[in-house]
């Protein structure tokens, strides 16, 4: 069992779980009604995909509903990477900086996300913007806090080498504390996206009426579950494939540590 | 074996002079001021290569990275070609023990980096870089990054990114205290040969007799801390040295006589601090 390739033992566990699934549900184990058998959920998604736009309450309109959610991931996401990236490097570099900002990220950072919706709601109304404040907010601090770690970390003697070979003091960010950090930094970013989808869903469930979350929560109110796990999976599988994105991109821009 | 007093350069024209230097650190354990160099004087000749060697905790590094302009002195001053240190420069290439490649880099780009970040144009560039590796014996090994090469070839790419920049000295940090023997003795050879081969200025520290003998034109002999010149043997044995012929290992003795009691007064130092602390 342990001989077969790699790719087989590893579908072997999504496969049981969809088994279970299916025999608890076409076997009266739970209320069909409440977790509709696989097979079900792939019929409504296949619909809520191809189907004909009007035909029904969810279909056709899949592509519609994913791009928002995409569009804001990645919206927020950017955001969340330049001010986490900038203001990592501040913290990270300056010593007066840190002592100023790091009390107030500290601080901030605990707060769940979902807590600045009124604000988000209040200031930006129920519209794009707000989804983008929440997901870029709560993106930005695994960002700035891996980012500041990175900087901080860089070796004092990589600074003086470079020193040395003749890179000028307001060079040495760009030429060596940046290149340095660069695998905290990737960290930080794949630690972003995978929470700015947990985000946007919540985002679109409260703040904006479109998208995934906005789609799922719609759903609960008709009790259509079956649209609620296709849209579970839905976020789960475009969460999984930005991963990826970041990941491949990460590996080459830090194929210097292969084999490190 | 007469030892030279003071620290005038040998053929003359000096390179760089340093004139009561002195450098005091605050021992933040201890709240007090400790002196790493006091009192010191040297000159190093235009082509000279000159090796320190004391005790740990003497103070070359000290006088290195003030030299390489990373540090700065409490008192007095330091001169390269007439012209005070105060900022490191490409005029003065450091090889550390620690190697201090740039891991992202691959071992051409390394060597590269300097000419790169001075505007040199391409095509100057691949030809220096080219010629380098040639000389330090890296052909082969130009797209390996750090951590894909051994020490000895670490080193090398060390060596490498400096001399591609035609410094005015050399400055060398114990660069081949990390190797293993057999690498080190490889790595002495192939350093002295790219070092003859245009008689540029350099220091070399080290805390190993034997490798302070076989590079230096002269040895100079700190005392334990704070670090003063001993004394400073001139070696005139012929290159390239055997280091199995009798003239070297009397040379050796010699060195090793007046190193040997400075040596017991920094151990003596360390237990006491170490009794001080506990």
């Amino acid at each position: 069992m342990l001989r077969v390739n790699p790719f087989i033992r590893r579908t072997i566990g999504p496969l049981a779980v969809l088994l279970i699934w299916h025999v608890a549900s076409t076997y009266g184990w739970v209320d069909a009604r409440f977790v509709p058998a696989p097979l079900t959920v792939l019929k409504s998604l296949n619909q809520w995909m191809f189907g004909t736009p009007g035909a029904g309450p969810y279909s056709g309109t899949w592509f519609v509903h994913a791009g928002y959610s995409a569009y804001r991931v990645f919206g927020g996401f950017l955001v969340a990477s330049v001010f986490g990236v900038v203001i990592g490097c501040i913290v990270g570099w300056s010593r007066l900086m840190s002592d100023l900002l790091d009390p107030i990220i500290q601080i901030v950072r605990p707060i769940p996300i979902t807590a600045w919706v009124p604000f988000a709601v209040i200031f930006f109304g129920i519209r794009d913007a707000s989804a983008f404040f929440l997901i870029a907010l709560g993106a930005f601090f695994p960002i700035a806090i891996n980012t500041a770690a990175g900087v901080a970390g860089t070796p004092a003697l990589l600074v003086r080498a470079a020193r040395m070979l003749g890179v000028r003091p307001h060079n040495i960010l760009l030429r060596v504390v940046l290149p340095s950090a660069m695998p905290f930094i990737f960290t930080g970013l794949r630690l972003g996206i995978g929470l700015a989808w947990v985000l946007v869903i919540v985002a679109e469930m409260m703040a904006v009426k479109s998208g995934l979350g906005f789609a799922m929560w719609d759903a609960y109110y008709f009790l259509r579950m079956d649209i609620i796990i296709a849209a579970m999976l839905s976020v789960g599988v475009l969460g999984f494939l930005s991963d990826l994105f970041i990941k491949v991109i990460a590996n080459h821009v830090l194929r210097w540590r292969r084999g490190l | 074996m007469k030892a030279k007093n003071g620290g005038s350069a040998p053929q003359g024209r000096a390179r760089i002079v340093a004139r009561g230097l002195r450098k005091v650190f605050l021992d933040i354990s201890r709240q007090e001021e400790v002196a790493a160099i006091d009192n010191f004087d040297l000159e190093i000749g235009a082509n000279e290569f000159l090796t320190i060697l004391g005790p740990s905790g003497c103070g070359k590094s000290t006088l290195l990275n003030i030299i390489a302009g990373f540090d700065h002195p409490t008192d007095g001053e330091i001169r390269l070609d007439g012209k005070i240190i105060n900022k490191p420069g490409p005029d003065r290439g450091v090889v550390f023990q620690e190697y201090a490649l740039f891991p992202w880099l691959n071992a051409a780009q390394n060597i590269e980096f300097g000419l790169r970040e001075r505007g040199v144009s391409k095509a100057e560039r691949t030809l220096r870089v080219q010629e380098q590796i040639a000389s330090v014996g890296l052909r082969g090994f130009e797209t390996r990054f750090p951590h894909e090469l051994s020490g000895g070839m670490r080193q090398r790419v060390a060596l490498a990114r400096v001399l591609v920049n035609d410094p005015k000295i050399l400055l060398m940090d114990e660069p081949f205290a990390a190797l293993d023997a057999q690498t080190r003795t490889i790595m002495q050879n192939e350093l002295l040969k790219v070092w003859s081969a245009e008689r540029r200025t350099a220091l070399f520290i080290t805390h190993n007799i034997e490798e302070a003998v076989l590079l230096g034109d002269r040895v100079v002999v700190m005392t334990a801390r704070p670090g003063r010149i001993k004394d400073i043997v001139p070696i005139t044995l012929a290159r390239p040295r055997d280091v199995t012929s009798a003239e070297f290992n009397e040379t050796r003795r010699y060195v090793s006589s007046l190193l040997e009691s400075e040596v017991q007064a920094a151990f003596a130092a360390m237990q006491a601090s170490a009794d001080a602390a506990s």
